[in-house]
């Protein structure tokens, strides 16, 4: 990494951002305290690095405790990141938990044409989203059928990321390989592997 | 004004209500009420006496909806009837709250579920502050207000204890209380003074090698004119205690254990439970020491003196804090409890604490 | 040689550079945003990986305090603390550097109450500039790391001797996950030669520490202390150098980012200023001649920051703040005014007070707050 970027080398570089190849992609995730949205965030930039990506993970740390809605956060580029402002305008959002979508506003700051993923049970309304690319994934039922579960719950942030890999944000095989090396177990693996299948954009 | 914004933190609920945590607990109250533990008491005259006496308790409200404690958390239960028990006493209440989860349960500037004015203190100094508060008090002649000084364990045993010795050695007339989750809580459970032997926390993640910090002993040994011990499974003793208290002049201590779900990992529903099987085991004794002259209360009298004592394992092993605890270490705790109830018993006998 | 890879916060981050520096004692008390670096020291001691004495002291005053006491005995000490432990170990702050006892602490920088604020601002840092701490900012997991390795050579070094802190802001750095670099453990035993107070309690020749002490001794310590603190710069640049070395990271006090032709400076420390480099891009693609200097240490202030000024064409100096002296202004801005000063350059220095209390500053904000011709200060958001 080079730490001091001369005013030639900088120009070169800003003529990338330009051509949108210094482009970070921003990710918001929304769930609730004690659901596993900052291991899932941490999967994703773990995914991405592993792409040879530069990646950087986060979450809103407020004064809420135990089931309280929260956010995480991702970033993704092809280079260093040095943004450490909260994340506004971002290109996808992750919703964990539906109930969620009753307390806030998910799509809140979305850019228009931005991908949207929800972790749902039933058919969502489409019309309420139709400014964006909207996939769904019935993360919990996948959980529940591979019986991953930590204290009692359902583990969600394994299936989401598989699904994560379907809207081509990052790679299957980097969201298996980042999975095992965080939680080093086939089962995992192979309930990302479902999840990236039942993912269906609406 | 705007300067001074982040100080006033308004009670923007005025009515009274209950939070959901709340709710839960209250509902286990009244489960409880009826069935606590007060000598040979019948069933039926144990229900009559609790519905009394909770007729008597003012209905007030002061700790407000939307305040942010975790579901099922005791400690809260504890303020509740504190504010409750002073409220009895027809004086004004002056509640300071240390760094610690209460502090955080009040919620965000700007509003705040405490309905009462409150002075959030710097993590050591509670007692301090609370001593400047009396003072001030008594500088305008006001009689009319209990000043209640309310810390964690953490805050009291640990970084607060020289300001709470000098406070109760100065005579300042205040209650300070001591809830106690035996652990910082607040930054993630972290070992505290007053965690007990073996208990898993973040930083004793094979457990604590140390006993718990008797902090009770500590502080009625400088001979103060109250000091109690009180657990919220056990609400008729805490609020007579709490009201027994603020009728006295000079400084009061009392120290209540309060089980939190989250550092003691057990379900959000067993609060009470854990707080009862603390005392049938032992783990905990309900004791007064009034004037000097100590007692024992009705739950752990039948502990304490008939033997009526559960082993320690009950407790222990509904605990995540105590998993991978071996049979050794059980049997150690256990011996260490046997000894302690053996020195309160001779305490009783003596009537005398020290 | 392959370089190992793990993400990880900045928490984490420094609590592995500690790990590698095996201190014989860590003495720490957990206080939000920096309670997981107490957590994972001790978890490292508990199961082995680092064989060190650790004291969970009862308070910060004690942590600093049990920090001294095991320096004062020629042992290598760490200890880590934010916000209101690091006041409430005031007295002992001071007593460390003026007993010359190389003392490693990591500061997660956090605003003060009441008003409880857990978020990032550097006043807990800044209230003790001048308590003669060598004290160095960071800007990224990365640096945090490798600036906690590099402070424990600085710290014990026979010319300097001095207690140093490493400061990362609290969540945007300390609870940020960013893939981090680590370093080879057999080097870096290379680089940190093994710790030797020269002043230690011993037995050979026993001596008192801190008697009474009478006005000319007491300014000649001071003067000493003012004297070796000036060396520390030559040894930072030295040690930053010989890092370079084994790793290929390069730090310097002041790391410049497209200064050489900038007509406009915004002098920063701490992630505000990476954030001002996203702002200077975007200034830059609209033709704006604009370059971020950043101080990655503030006592000793560098000589480098002189010599730079000196060359560098700017006409125009902006600063930003994330802490405030009250009554008097941004605290890194009259630092630097002071310096442009001594150099004899009377330039326009436009102060940005930004940041406090955690607050968040979007690079799009600073763009606005740069392009904004007014001198004088500025409270973002205010
Ligand atoms: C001087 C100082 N050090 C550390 C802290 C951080 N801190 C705040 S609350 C807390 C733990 C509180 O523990 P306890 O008093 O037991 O109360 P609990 O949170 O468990 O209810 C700590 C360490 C602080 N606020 N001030
Ligand atoms: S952590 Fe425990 S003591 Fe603190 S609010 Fe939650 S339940 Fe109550
Ligand atoms: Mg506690």
């Amino acid at each position: 990494m080079v730490w001091s970027v001369s005013a030639k080398e900088a120009a070169s570089e800003s003529d990338a951002v330009r051509a949108g190849t210094r482009r970070v992609i921003e990710i918001r995730l929304h769930s609730r305290g004690g659901q596993g949205g900052v291991t899932a965030a941490k999967m994703l930039a773990v995914a991405a690095f592993l792409e040879g990506k530069y990646s950087t993970a986060s979450s809103f740390y407020g004064a809420e405790r135990r089931g309280a809605p929260t956010v995480s956060f991702t970033r993704i580029s092809d280079h260093e990141i040095r943004k450490y402002s909260q994340i506004r305008r971002p290109d996808c959002v992750i919703v964990m938990d539906p109930t969620v979508i009753d307390a806030v506003d998910v799509t809140e700051g979305l850019k228009p044409g931005g991908k949207l993923l929800i972790n749902t049970e039933n058919n969502i309304d489409a019309d309420k989203f139709e400014d964006y690319e909207v996939y769904t994934v019935n993360a919990t039922k996948i959980s529940l059928d591979f019986d991953l579960k930590v204290a009692g719950a359902p583990v969600l942030n394994v299936p989401i990321v598989g699904a994560v890999a379907k809207m081509g944000i990052v790679r299957l095989d980097a969201v298996r390989g980042a999975i095992l090396k965080m939680f080093p177990n086939e089962k995992n693996v192979a309930a990302a592997e479902v999840a990236y299948k039942m993912a269906a954009m609406l | 004004m705007l300067l001074f914004a982040p100080y006033i933190l308004l009670a923007f609920c005025g009515a009274a209500a209950f939070c959901g945590a709340l709710n839960i607990v209250v509902v286990s109250m009244v489960e409880v009420l009826g069935k606590e533990e007060h000598g040979g008491m019948k069933a039926e005259k144990r229900e009559v006496r609790g519905a009394r006496w909770l007729a008597a308790v003012p209905e007030d409200e002061y700790v407000l909806k939307g305040n942010s404690a975790c579901a099922g958390c005791t400690a809260m239960i504890a303020l509740r009837y504190a504010l409750k028990a002073s409220r009895a006493t027809g004086r004004k209440t002056l509640l300071l709250v240390g760094a610690c989860c209460m502090v955080v349960c009040e919620g965000v500037y700007p509003n705040t579920a405490y309905n009462v004015p409150t002075l959030d203190t710097a993590f050591a100094c509670t007692a301090s502050m609370a001593s400047g508060v009396e003072a001030a008090l008594k500088s305008f002649g006001r009689r009319d207000v209990n000043v209640i000084a309310f810390a964690g364990d953490g805050g009291t045993v640990d970084i607060g204890i020289q300001a709470l010795s000098g406070a109760v050695e100065r005579g300042h007339n205040f209650l300070y209380v001591c809830y106690d989750n035996e652990a910082y809580c607040n930054t993630g459970m972290q070992r505290s003074g007053a965690t007990p032997l073996c208990a898993r926390t973040t930083t004793t993640p094979s457990g604590k090698r140390e006993k718990k910090k008797d902090v009770p002993r500590i502080i009625a040994a400088h001979d103060i004119p109250y000091v109690a011990t009180v657990c919220p499974s056990y609400p008729m003793d805490l609020y007579e205690k709490f009201k027994k208290a603020l009728s006295i002049e000079g400084p009061k201590y009392i120290h209540v254990l309060t089980p939190c779900p989250v550092s003691w990992r057990f379900p959000t529903s067993k609060g009470i439970e854990m707080g009862k099987l603390a005392v049938r085991t032992g783990m905990w004794t309900l004791y007064e020491v009034e004037h000097g002259v100590f007692r024992l209360s009705a739950p752990s009298r039948r502990v304490v003196l008939n033997g009526d004592v559960l082993p320690v394992e009950k407790y222990l092993r509904a605990q995540g804090r105590f998993n991978g605890i071996t049979d050794e270490e059980v049997e150690r705790i256990q011996k260490i409890v046997y000894q302690e109830l053996e020195r309160l018993k001779e305490a009783t006998a003596r009537r005398r604490l020290w | 040689m392959q370089e190992e890879v793990v993400f990880v916060t900045g928490n984490e981050a420094v609590a592995r550079a500690v790990k590698l520096a095996k201190p014989n004692v860590i003495a720490a008390y957990p206080i939000t945003p920096q309670t997981e670096i107490v957590e994972v020291l001790a978890r490292y001691v508990e199961s082995g990986e680092l064989r060190s004495e650790y004291i969970h002291v009862e308070s910060e005053h004690s942590a600093m305090a049990a920090c001294i006491g095991a320096a004062s005995m020629g042992a290598r000490v760490f200890t880590a603390t934010a916000a209101h432990g690091f006041l409430y170990m005031c007295e002992m702050i001071f007593w460390a550097s003026i007993a010359r006892l190389p003392i490693v602490m990591a500061n997660v920088n956090r605003a003060l109450a009441p008003g409880w604020n857990i978020w990032a601002e550097l006043k807990d840092a800044m209230a003790h500039r001048d308590a003669g701490w060598i004290q160095f900012y960071t800007a990224s997991i990365q640096e945090a790391y490798d600036t906690t390795l590099m402070a424990f050579r600085v710290a014990e070094d026979r010319r300097v001797m001095l207690p140093t802190m490493v400061n990362l802001e609290g969540f945007v750095l300390s609870h940020v996950m960013q893939p981090l670099r680590l370093v080879d453990e057999a080097a870096y035993d290379e680089f940190l030669p093994p710790v030797r107070i020269p002043h230690a309690l011993n037995f050979e020749r026993p001596h008192t520490l801190g008697t009474l002490i009478s006005p000319e001794h007491n300014f000649l310590v001071q003067y000493d202390n003012n004297k070796c603190m000036r060396a520390a710069d030559d040894v930072i640049a030295e040690t930053e150098r010989e890092f370079e070395k084994i790793t290929g990271r390069r730090y310097r006090a002041v790391m410049k980012y497209r200064c050489e032709d900038a007509e406009t400076l915004v002098i920063a420390m701490g992630t505000l200023a990476r954030e001002a480099e996203v702002a200077c891009d975007s200034l830059r693609d609209k033709g704006e001649k604009i370059g971020v200097l950043r101080l990655r240490q503030l006592r000793p202030f560098p000589k480098a920051f002189a010599e730079e000024v000196k060359r560098l064409p700017a006409e125009r100096f902006i600063i930003i703040d994330r802490a405030y002296s009250s009554g008097y202004g941004g605290i890194l801005a009259e630092e630097v005014k002071a310096r442009l000063y001594d150099l004899g350059i009377i330039k326009e220095v436009k102060s940005i007070i930004a940041g406090l209390g955690g607050q968040d500053v979007p690079h799009e904000a600073l763009e606005k707050l740069f392009m904004d011709k007014q001198g004088g200060e500025t409270w973002y958001g205010v």
